[in-house]
């Protein structure tokens, strides 16, 4: 009997205590409301240490930190699969009092849409979608430029003519990058011939390096990829032949072997909006950049790279930059031969985007 | 590489290496599961292996330590799961699915510091006057020393279950414990020591990836081989001369679907992704097929908790 009433009292004083902490707390935020730091959230597909995609927004996460210092606050929460996982953990940031959210997959697309509409007043910025709203904008980068700077590399660079090409899975953005690198390629090399393997994962440094190896005892002597781990070029580098690194700089793996490596740069972009949601100026936009914002960067060249090929190489950045050259300007030949885009045309982002089919150059048949 | 450098060796040459791992996990695995354990955090025990073994490599400059680093941590982790399964008898299917979950974590929270660090692999050891025989010579006479462990291992483990006293005791445990128990053999030590070179064999196929395989360290390098060789334990019958078998098929068609892919072969390329999965199943369960041979073979116990006074 003695026991219950001062149990009872204990949890009453906690009660109070736990209420005074809590108006406590709230009345120090709204205090100091004015001068709270700026807070900016991600949501990854994959780990940091994928040394790839996910890896390349993280570096952009701490660019805004070392930007900015204490007047933001970043987080992120990493390897949220695209399913209902992604709603919950976005959801989280928006209520966590996030003022920018980050979400850097295609699969948090409508998650994205569905709570931007719950947290008005939260600004969103989705990677690679397409579905916007007045606090959602998308950004993404025209990586297939990159591609088309390597493919000149590589045509230039082949002694057997066989360029192998490791891919992930038959979606426009693997087979528009296929592409861009083989038109390139065939312009200066119209005899090099692209054979592609698919190892259906992003990141499966075992799987990866397998494939190179196939590739290169089936005659390749160039080896590119579209996935994300540095296995290949490490195995390009054992077995004596060159490629290109991908996302991020891989000559660590591979000092001889990489030529030049496509790198996503998100520092800039990522600053920059940031920056916007400081000043209250951030808008809704679209954004698909490619060199000329920096979004497409490059590895400085590798030590196998001769001075003509750094010179074709910066022709074509230049003139992507400029707008005189489009790695998607006809004539354009598909598989069988035939002219799907006539001279001089150049194909619109529509179809850009939906890409479905190998052109001429490229071995093999394309999965559906 | 030697003169011979024609396409069939060189795909051989991949196969050894991408079945090898395999080998390491599935061989482990099958001990403890005949000592009557089901541990299923190969996965995360593989993990395990692979950052400790990298990171020893990395830091002391000897692939020797590196290996005897990743059969200690695979070793660790499997003795976390011993205590909670044999000691604090859990549920040795959940601790070894949070095994795994664990290894996952614990190995990319290490690893942080190793991501981008380039290691130039264990050196190949060519065995002397074998390796001049031609063809067959750099097939299989020019490898790393694990490659030959693993061939080495499964004779001795096939050898060590089938012509030994020991061999039989950890059979019996694993067959009927109650049964080892009453003829005075020390149940839950057996299976202490089999879950630990279950563990050690996992660490050695982690390190072998993150050494030879790959050799770098990267988040989830594993990418689910561990559970291919979980899968090849039972559709091997708990045999190991049909495990190494299926782990090279499994190798084996996993390379030559990339060739097929290479020269421009016009099938799918998920189903060719799919292909060394169906293939190694079928061909598994068809050479198995006999039940009388799975009820021989399989360990009676498998996945239940003894205790000496149940």
């Amino acid at each position: 009997m003695f026991a219950l009433p001062s149990l009872k009292a204990t949890r009453i004083r906690k009660t109070v205590v736990v209420l005074a902490a809590t108006l406590v707390s709230l009345g120090s935020l709204s205090a100091f409301a004015d001068d709270h730091p700026t807070k900016v959230g991600f949501v990854y597909v994959g780990p940091v240490g994928d040394h790839g995609w996910t890896y390349r927004h993280d570096v952009g996460r701490l660019a805004i930190e070392a930007e900015f210092g204490d007047k933001v606050e970043t987080t992120f929460v990493e390897s949220v699969g695209e399913g209902a996982d992604a709603e919950r953990v976005i959801r989280k940031l928006a209520a966590d009092g996030n003022d920018l959210i980050f979400t850097t997959s295609f699969g948090y697309m409508n998650p994205t849409i569905k709570v931007a509409k719950m947290f008005p007043d939260v600004k969103f910025e989705h990677a690679t979608g397409y579905k916007r709203a007045d606090n959602v904008s998308t950004y993404s980068a025209r990586f297939y430029e990159g591609r088309a700077v390597i493919g000149t590399m590589a045509g230039m660079m082949t002694k057997s003519n066989i360029i192998g090409y490791i891919a992930s899975f038959p979606i426009p953005e693997v087979v528009r990058g296929i592409n861009a690198f083989t038109i390139a390629m065939r312009k200066v090399n119209p005899d090099a011939e692209v054979r592609v393997v698919w190892v259906n994962s992003w990141y499966d440094p075992g799987k990866e390096g397998d494939a190179a190896k196939t590739l290169i005892d089936q005659g390749a002597d160039i080896i590119t990829q579209h996935t994300d781990s540095p296995a290949p070029l490490q195995i390009a580098q054992e077995r004596g032949v060159i490629g290109f690194g991908q996302a991020s700089d891989m000559s660590a793996f591979a000092p001889d072997a990489q030529l030049t490596s496509i790198i996503d740069d998100w520092n800039q972009y990522y600053i920059d909006r940031t920056k916007a949601v400081m000043d209250g100026t951030w808008e809704s936009v679209d954004v698909w950049h490619g060199i000329d914002s920096g979004l497409v960067g490059f590895a400085e060249y590798g030590p196998a790279v001769s001075e003509d090929v750094k010179a074709a190489a910066e022709v074509i950045k230049e003139g992507i930059i400029d707008g005189s050259i489009h790695p998607f300007q006809g004539p354009i030949n598909n598989q069988a031969g035939e002219e799907v885009v006539a001279e001089g045309e150049i194909l619109d982002d529509g179809v850009l985007l939906g890409m479905d089919y190998y052109v001429e150059g490229v071995q093999g048949s394309l999965p559906k | 590489m030697s003169a011979d450098n024609s396409m069939l060796v060189l795909i051989g040459l991949s196969v050894i290496t991408a079945a090898t791992p395999l080998v390491y996990a599935a061989i482990g695995e099958l001990v403890v599961e005949k000592s009557g354990v089901l541990n299923l955090g190969v996965e995360g025990m593989m993990l395990g292996g692979a950052v400790g073994g990298f990171a020893v490599a990395h830091l002391s400059g000897s692939a020797l330590l590196g290996v005897l680093a990743g059969m200690l941590s695979g070793m660790l982790l499997s003795l976390l799961f011993a205590f909670l399964t044999l000691h604090l008898r859990s549920s040795q299917v959940a601790t070894g699915l949070a095994l795994t979950l664990f290894g996952i974590g614990l190995s990319a929270l290490l690893g942080q510091p190793l991501i981008g660090v380039a290691y130039e692999g264990i050196p190949t050891y060519a065995i002397p006057v074998l390796r001049d025989i031609p063809v067959l010579g750099t097939l299989l006479f020019e490898h790393d020393l694990m490659v030959y462990g693993s061939i080495l291992l499964v004779v001795a483990v096939s050898f060590f279950l089938r012509s030994t006293r020991a061999g039989l005791i950890l059979r019996a445990v694993g067959d009927s414990p109650e049964a080892a128990h009453a003829l005075g053999y020390r149940v839950i030590l057996v299976r202490y020591l089999a879950t630990l070179f279950g563990g050690a064999c996992a660490g050695l196929s982690g390190c072998y990836l993150s050494m030879a395989y790959a050799p770098m360290w990267a988040e989830n390098l594993s990418a689910g081989r561990g559970w291919i060789a979980l899968a090849l334990v039972v559709f091997a019958t708990w045999q190991p001369s049909r495990l190494l078998f299926g782990a090279y098929l499994f190798g084996g068609i996993t390379i030559l679907q990339l060739h097929a892919q290479a020269i421009g072969i016009n099938v799918p390329s998920q189903l060719m992704s799919m292909l060394p999965y169906i293939a190694t199943i079928i061909v598994l369960v068809l050479i198995s097929r006999d039940r009388g041979r799975i009820r021989k073979n399989a360990p009676a116990s498998i996945g239940q908790a003894f205790h000496p006074t149940k």
